[in-house]
Protein backbone atom coordinates (compact mmCIF):
# COMPACT_ATOMS: atom_id res chain seq x y z
CA UNK A 1 0.00 0.00 0.00
CA UNK A 2 1.33 3.55 -1.09
CA UNK A 3 1.20 6.02 1.81
CA UNK A 4 1.06 9.58 1.19
CA UNK A 5 4.25 11.10 -0.57
CA UNK A 6 7.37 11.74 1.84
CA UNK A 7 10.33 14.45 1.53
CA UNK A 8 14.02 13.20 1.42
CA UNK A 9 15.65 15.67 4.26
CA UNK A 10 19.38 16.92 3.70
CA UNK A 11 21.74 17.49 6.59
CA UNK A 12 25.16 18.43 5.34
CA UNK A 13 27.50 21.19 4.33
CA UNK A 14 26.16 24.17 1.96
CA UNK A 15 27.55 22.55 -1.64
CA UNK A 16 26.02 19.09 -0.87
CA UNK A 17 22.36 21.09 0.33
CA UNK A 18 22.59 23.32 -2.58
CA UNK A 19 23.21 20.23 -5.02
CA UNK A 20 20.50 18.05 -3.36
CA UNK A 21 18.07 21.33 -2.93
CA UNK A 22 18.92 21.83 -7.42
CA UNK A 23 17.61 18.43 -7.63
CA UNK A 24 14.45 19.41 -6.31
CA UNK A 25 13.86 17.31 -2.65
CA UNK A 26 13.82 20.89 -0.51
CA UNK A 27 10.48 21.60 0.71
CA UNK A 28 9.26 23.89 3.34
CA UNK A 29 6.09 22.63 5.38
CA UNK A 30 3.65 24.61 6.63
CA UNK A 31 5.17 26.60 9.22
CA UNK A 32 7.78 27.49 6.74
CA UNK A 33 10.28 24.72 8.24
CA UNK A 34 12.55 23.60 6.15
CA UNK A 35 13.34 19.75 5.25
CA UNK A 36 17.00 20.67 5.35
CA UNK A 37 19.70 21.69 7.26
CA UNK A 38 23.32 23.73 6.81
CA UNK A 39 25.94 23.15 8.39
CA UNK A 40 28.39 25.39 8.90
CA UNK A 41 31.66 25.77 10.82
CA UNK A 42 30.14 27.76 13.77
CA UNK A 43 26.92 24.73 13.50
CA UNK A 44 26.91 23.44 16.61
CA UNK A 45 26.76 19.46 17.70
CA UNK A 46 23.31 20.16 19.96
CA UNK A 47 22.06 22.10 17.15
CA UNK A 48 23.01 19.22 14.36
CA UNK A 49 21.39 16.54 17.08
CA UNK A 50 18.54 18.53 17.73
CA UNK A 51 17.49 18.46 14.07
CA UNK A 52 18.23 14.84 13.38
CA UNK A 53 16.90 13.40 16.19
CA UNK A 54 13.40 15.34 15.92
CA UNK A 55 13.76 14.31 12.62
CA UNK A 56 13.43 10.62 13.26
CA UNK A 57 11.01 9.91 15.81
CA UNK A 58 7.55 9.37 14.26
CA UNK A 59 5.11 11.52 16.91
CA UNK A 60 6.45 13.84 19.56
CA UNK A 61 5.79 10.79 22.11
CA UNK A 62 8.44 9.18 20.98
CA UNK A 63 10.77 11.90 21.13
CA UNK A 64 10.60 12.41 24.23
CA UNK A 65 11.13 8.86 25.28
CA UNK A 66 14.11 8.94 22.87
CA UNK A 67 17.25 8.16 24.99
CA UNK A 68 18.46 12.11 25.18
CA UNK A 69 18.84 11.74 29.05
CA UNK A 70 22.65 13.06 28.50
CA UNK A 71 22.26 15.99 27.19
CA UNK A 72 20.14 18.41 29.14
CA UNK A 73 19.94 21.13 26.42
CA UNK A 74 17.42 18.96 24.17
CA UNK A 75 14.42 19.73 26.35
CA UNK A 76 14.55 23.03 25.52
CA UNK A 77 14.20 21.41 21.07
CA UNK A 78 11.68 23.08 18.83
CA UNK A 79 9.31 19.74 17.82
CA UNK A 80 8.55 21.61 14.81
CA UNK A 81 11.78 21.80 13.64
CA UNK A 82 12.92 18.12 14.29
CA UNK A 83 13.20 16.10 11.45
CA UNK A 84 12.52 12.78 13.02
CA UNK A 85 9.55 13.98 14.78
CA UNK A 86 7.74 14.66 11.15
CA UNK A 87 6.36 11.73 9.88
CA UNK A 88 6.18 13.51 6.26
CA UNK A 89 10.20 12.49 6.04
CA UNK A 90 11.38 8.90 4.47
CA UNK A 91 15.11 9.62 3.71
CA UNK A 92 17.38 11.54 6.06
CA UNK A 93 20.93 12.43 3.86
CA UNK A 94 23.24 12.99 6.18
CA UNK A 95 27.02 13.96 5.05
CA UNK A 96 29.77 11.22 6.65
CA UNK A 97 32.06 13.91 8.84
CA UNK A 98 28.84 15.46 10.40
CA UNK A 99 27.31 11.80 10.95
CA UNK A 100 30.58 11.23 12.77
CA UNK A 101 29.74 14.17 15.48
CA UNK A 102 26.18 13.12 16.26
CA UNK A 103 27.35 9.79 15.95
CA UNK A 104 25.40 8.56 19.49
CA UNK A 105 22.53 9.89 18.09
CA UNK A 106 22.68 7.54 15.02
CA UNK A 107 23.31 4.53 16.36
CA UNK A 108 20.27 5.42 18.68
CA UNK A 109 17.96 5.74 15.67
CA UNK A 110 17.08 2.12 15.49
CA UNK A 111 13.63 2.32 13.41
CA UNK A 112 13.72 1.31 9.51
CA UNK A 113 11.69 4.59 8.77
CA UNK A 114 12.98 7.59 8.28
CA UNK A 115 16.38 5.66 6.66
CA UNK A 116 19.78 7.44 7.23
CA UNK A 117 22.16 7.57 4.79
CA UNK A 118 25.72 8.21 4.83
CA UNK A 119 26.93 10.40 1.77
CA UNK A 120 30.22 11.63 1.15
CA UNK A 121 31.49 15.38 1.01
CA UNK A 122 33.82 16.73 -0.85
CA UNK A 123 36.36 16.74 1.63
CA UNK A 124 35.61 13.57 3.25
CA UNK A 125 35.75 10.44 1.00
CA UNK A 126 33.11 7.61 2.28
CA UNK A 127 34.53 5.37 4.62
CA UNK A 128 32.39 1.81 5.27
CA UNK A 129 33.84 1.39 8.19
CA UNK A 130 32.40 4.50 10.18
CA UNK A 131 28.86 4.29 8.67
CA UNK A 132 26.17 2.73 11.47
CA UNK A 133 24.39 0.56 9.38
CA UNK A 134 27.58 -1.21 7.96
CA UNK A 135 28.51 -1.72 11.27
CA UNK A 136 25.36 -3.50 12.00
CA UNK A 137 25.91 -5.74 9.23
CA UNK A 138 29.35 -6.82 9.69
CA UNK A 139 28.26 -7.75 13.26
CA UNK A 140 25.35 -10.09 11.81
CA UNK A 141 27.95 -11.87 9.53
CA UNK A 142 30.47 -12.45 11.70
CA UNK A 143 27.65 -14.20 13.63
CA UNK A 144 26.86 -15.96 10.77
CA UNK A 145 30.25 -17.31 9.71
CA UNK A 146 30.45 -19.13 13.01
CA UNK A 147 27.12 -20.76 12.28
CA UNK B 1 26.65 2.09 -10.89
CA UNK B 2 28.40 3.27 -7.22
CA UNK B 3 27.16 5.31 -5.18
CA UNK B 4 30.42 7.34 -4.91
CA UNK B 5 30.69 7.75 -8.45
CA UNK B 6 27.82 9.43 -8.81
CA UNK B 7 28.15 11.36 -6.21
CA UNK B 8 31.74 12.56 -7.23
CA UNK B 9 30.61 13.33 -10.39
CA UNK B 10 27.53 15.45 -9.24
CA UNK B 11 30.22 17.64 -7.02
CA UNK B 12 32.07 18.03 -9.95
CA UNK B 13 29.46 19.02 -11.78
CA UNK B 14 28.98 21.37 -8.92
CA UNK B 15 32.37 23.06 -9.06
CA UNK B 16 31.95 23.56 -12.36
CA UNK B 17 28.72 25.34 -12.55
CA UNK B 18 29.99 27.57 -9.54
CA UNK B 19 32.94 28.86 -11.52
CA UNK B 20 30.88 29.44 -14.31
CA UNK B 21 27.70 30.65 -12.68
CA UNK B 22 28.89 32.45 -9.03
CA UNK B 23 28.04 31.85 -6.18
CA UNK B 24 24.56 30.90 -6.17
CA UNK B 25 24.11 28.80 -3.17
CA UNK B 26 22.04 31.88 -0.95
CA UNK B 27 19.34 31.73 -4.06
CA UNK B 28 18.69 28.53 -4.22
CA UNK B 29 18.27 28.25 -0.34
CA UNK B 30 16.63 31.00 -0.24
CA UNK B 31 13.90 29.86 -3.41
CA UNK B 32 12.47 26.32 -1.49
CA UNK B 33 9.15 26.04 -1.59
CA UNK B 34 7.96 23.01 -2.87
CA UNK B 35 9.72 19.49 -3.72
CA UNK B 36 9.74 18.24 -6.62
CA UNK B 37 10.95 14.97 -6.14
CA UNK B 38 9.25 12.72 -3.51
CA UNK B 39 9.26 9.25 -2.18
CA UNK B 40 6.16 6.55 -1.34
CA UNK B 41 6.77 4.19 0.77
CA UNK B 42 5.41 0.73 -0.80
CA UNK B 43 5.14 -2.38 1.47
CA UNK B 44 7.00 -5.37 0.06
CA UNK B 45 6.75 -8.92 1.41
CA UNK B 46 9.46 -11.53 1.70
CA UNK B 47 9.47 -14.78 3.21
CA UNK B 48 6.80 -13.15 5.33
CA UNK B 49 8.49 -10.06 6.60
CA UNK B 50 6.96 -6.81 5.33
CA UNK B 51 9.71 -4.60 4.10
CA UNK B 52 9.16 -0.84 3.32
CA UNK B 53 10.50 -0.13 -0.60
CA UNK B 54 10.75 3.63 -1.16
CA UNK B 55 9.30 4.44 -4.57
CA UNK B 56 10.08 8.38 -5.85
CA UNK B 57 7.58 10.35 -7.68
CA UNK B 58 7.75 14.04 -9.62
CA UNK B 59 5.36 16.05 -8.61
CA UNK B 60 5.18 19.71 -9.97
CA UNK B 61 7.11 21.87 -12.19
CA UNK B 62 11.27 22.77 -11.67
CA UNK B 63 11.64 25.78 -9.41
CA UNK B 64 14.94 26.35 -10.73
CA UNK B 65 14.06 26.75 -14.04
CA UNK B 66 15.01 30.37 -13.94
CA UNK B 67 17.96 30.23 -11.88
CA UNK B 68 21.00 30.31 -13.93
CA UNK B 69 19.85 32.06 -16.59
CA UNK B 70 22.34 34.75 -16.13
CA UNK B 71 24.95 33.37 -16.98
CA UNK B 72 26.23 29.02 -16.27
CA UNK B 73 22.59 28.06 -17.12
CA UNK B 74 23.81 24.65 -19.16
CA UNK B 75 26.20 24.34 -16.21
CA UNK B 76 23.52 24.56 -14.07
CA UNK B 77 21.22 22.40 -16.28
CA UNK B 78 23.98 19.66 -16.03
CA UNK B 79 24.60 20.03 -12.50
CA UNK B 80 20.55 19.39 -11.87
CA UNK B 81 20.47 16.19 -13.66
CA UNK B 82 23.31 14.71 -11.76
CA UNK B 83 21.93 15.64 -8.67
CA UNK B 84 18.59 14.13 -9.75
CA UNK B 85 20.44 10.96 -10.87
CA UNK B 86 22.22 10.59 -7.54
CA UNK B 87 19.15 11.48 -5.81
CA UNK B 88 17.37 8.32 -7.62
CA UNK B 89 20.56 6.32 -6.54
CA UNK B 90 20.09 7.30 -3.16
CA UNK B 91 16.44 6.58 -2.88
CA UNK B 92 16.80 3.02 -3.97
CA UNK B 93 20.14 2.69 -1.15
CA UNK B 94 18.14 4.03 1.41
CA UNK B 95 15.37 1.51 -0.09
CA UNK B 96 17.83 -1.53 0.51
CA UNK B 97 18.51 -0.07 3.76
CA UNK B 98 15.45 -0.05 5.12
CA UNK B 99 15.04 -3.56 3.87
CA UNK B 100 17.99 -4.50 5.67
CA UNK B 101 17.52 -3.37 9.00
CA UNK B 102 14.00 -4.44 8.90
CA UNK B 103 15.24 -7.92 7.94
CA UNK B 104 18.31 -7.75 11.18
CA UNK B 105 15.32 -6.94 13.50
CA UNK B 106 13.24 -9.91 12.25
CA UNK B 107 15.83 -12.36 12.66
CA UNK B 108 16.52 -11.22 15.63
CA UNK B 109 12.81 -11.88 17.01
CA UNK B 110 13.09 -14.99 15.22
CA UNK B 111 16.33 -16.25 17.05
CA UNK B 112 15.08 -15.23 20.37
CA UNK B 113 12.16 -17.46 19.90
CA UNK B 114 13.58 -20.24 18.56
CA UNK B 115 16.13 -19.51 21.46
CA UNK B 116 12.88 -20.12 24.23
CA UNK B 117 11.24 -23.02 22.19
CA UNK B 118 14.76 -24.34 22.39
CA UNK B 119 15.84 -24.72 26.04
CA UNK B 120 12.31 -23.81 28.16
CA UNK B 121 9.29 -25.30 25.80
CA UNK B 122 10.91 -28.07 24.69
CA UNK B 123 12.47 -29.44 28.01
CA UNK B 124 9.34 -28.68 29.71
CA UNK B 125 7.47 -30.72 27.85
CA UNK B 126 9.93 -33.38 28.07
CA UNK B 127 10.08 -33.53 31.68
CA UNK B 128 6.21 -33.71 31.65
CA UNK B 129 6.20 -36.76 29.46
CA UNK B 130 9.08 -38.35 31.21
CA UNK B 131 6.88 -37.80 34.29
CA UNK B 132 3.86 -39.43 33.34
CA UNK B 133 5.45 -42.50 31.73
CA UNK B 134 7.05 -42.90 35.30
CA UNK B 135 3.61 -42.78 36.74
CA UNK B 136 1.86 -44.84 34.46
CA UNK B 137 4.92 -47.05 35.02
CA UNK B 138 4.40 -47.12 38.88
CA UNK B 139 0.63 -47.39 38.42
CA UNK B 140 0.93 -50.68 37.12
CA UNK B 141 3.63 -52.27 38.55
CA UNK B 142 1.31 -51.56 42.13
CA UNK B 143 -1.22 -53.15 40.25
CA UNK B 144 0.76 -56.12 39.49
CA UNK B 145 1.51 -56.54 42.92
CA UNK B 146 -1.96 -55.92 44.45
CA UNK B 147 -3.18 -58.85 41.65
CA UNK B 148 -0.51 -61.28 43.11
CA UNK B 149 -0.88 -60.40 46.98
CA UNK B 150 -4.86 -61.03 46.57
CA UNK B 151 -3.60 -64.29 44.28
CA UNK B 152 -2.08 -65.46 47.33
CA UNK B 153 -4.70 -64.62 50.01
CA UNK B 154 -6.62 -66.33 47.85
CA UNK B 155 -4.75 -69.36 47.67
CA UNK B 156 -4.02 -69.39 51.47
CA UNK B 157 -7.84 -68.96 52.60
CA UNK B 158 -8.93 -71.82 50.23
CA UNK B 159 -6.16 -74.11 52.00
CA UNK B 160 -7.29 -73.16 55.24
CA UNK B 161 -11.23 -73.81 54.06
CA UNK B 162 -10.21 -77.16 52.88
CA UNK B 163 -8.20 -78.09 55.78
CA UNK B 164 -11.21 -77.39 58.47
CA UNK B 165 -13.51 -79.31 56.44
CA UNK B 166 -11.21 -82.33 56.67
CA UNK B 167 -10.82 -81.83 59.77
CA UNK B 168 -14.72 -82.25 60.36
CA UNK B 169 -15.51 -84.75 57.92
CA UNK B 170 -13.00 -87.05 59.59
CA UNK B 171 -14.79 -86.11 62.91
CA UNK B 172 -17.71 -87.48 61.86
CA UNK B 173 -19.74 -83.91 61.88
CA UNK B 174 -20.49 -83.16 58.22
CA UNK B 175 -20.95 -85.95 55.04
CA UNK B 176 -20.89 -85.08 52.47
CA UNK B 177 -24.04 -83.69 50.65
CA UNK B 178 -26.16 -86.33 48.28
CA UNK B 179 -24.00 -86.39 44.33
CA UNK B 180 -27.03 -86.72 42.15
CA UNK B 181 -25.24 -87.31 39.21
CA UNK B 182 -22.65 -90.40 41.21
CA UNK B 183 -25.91 -92.00 42.73
CA UNK B 184 -26.75 -95.38 41.38
CA UNK B 185 -29.46 -96.57 42.90
CA UNK B 186 -32.87 -93.82 43.61
CA UNK B 187 -34.64 -95.00 46.31
CA UNK B 188 -37.83 -92.54 45.30
CA UNK B 189 -38.35 -94.85 42.03
CA UNK B 190 -40.75 -97.66 42.79
CA UNK B 191 -40.43 -99.56 39.38
CA UNK B 192 -36.97 -100.22 38.21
Amino acid sequence: MAGRGKLIAVIGDEDTVTGFLLGGIGELNKNRHPNFLVVEKDTTVNEIEDTFRALGAFSAGEAEASPDHHDPQLLNETPNRQFLNRDDIGIILINQYIAEMVRHALDAHQRSIPAVLEIPSKEHPYDAAKDSILRRARGMFTAEDLR
Amino acid sequence: MLMGEVMREAAFSLAEAKFTAGDFSTTVIQNVNKAQVKIRAKKDNVAGVTLPIFEHYHEGTDSYELTGLARGGEQLAKLKRNYAKAVELLVELASLQTSFVTLDEAIKITNRRVNAIEHVIIPRIERTLAYIIAELDEREREEFYRLKKIQEKKKILKEKTERELEKRKVAGEVTEPANLLAEEKDEDLLFE
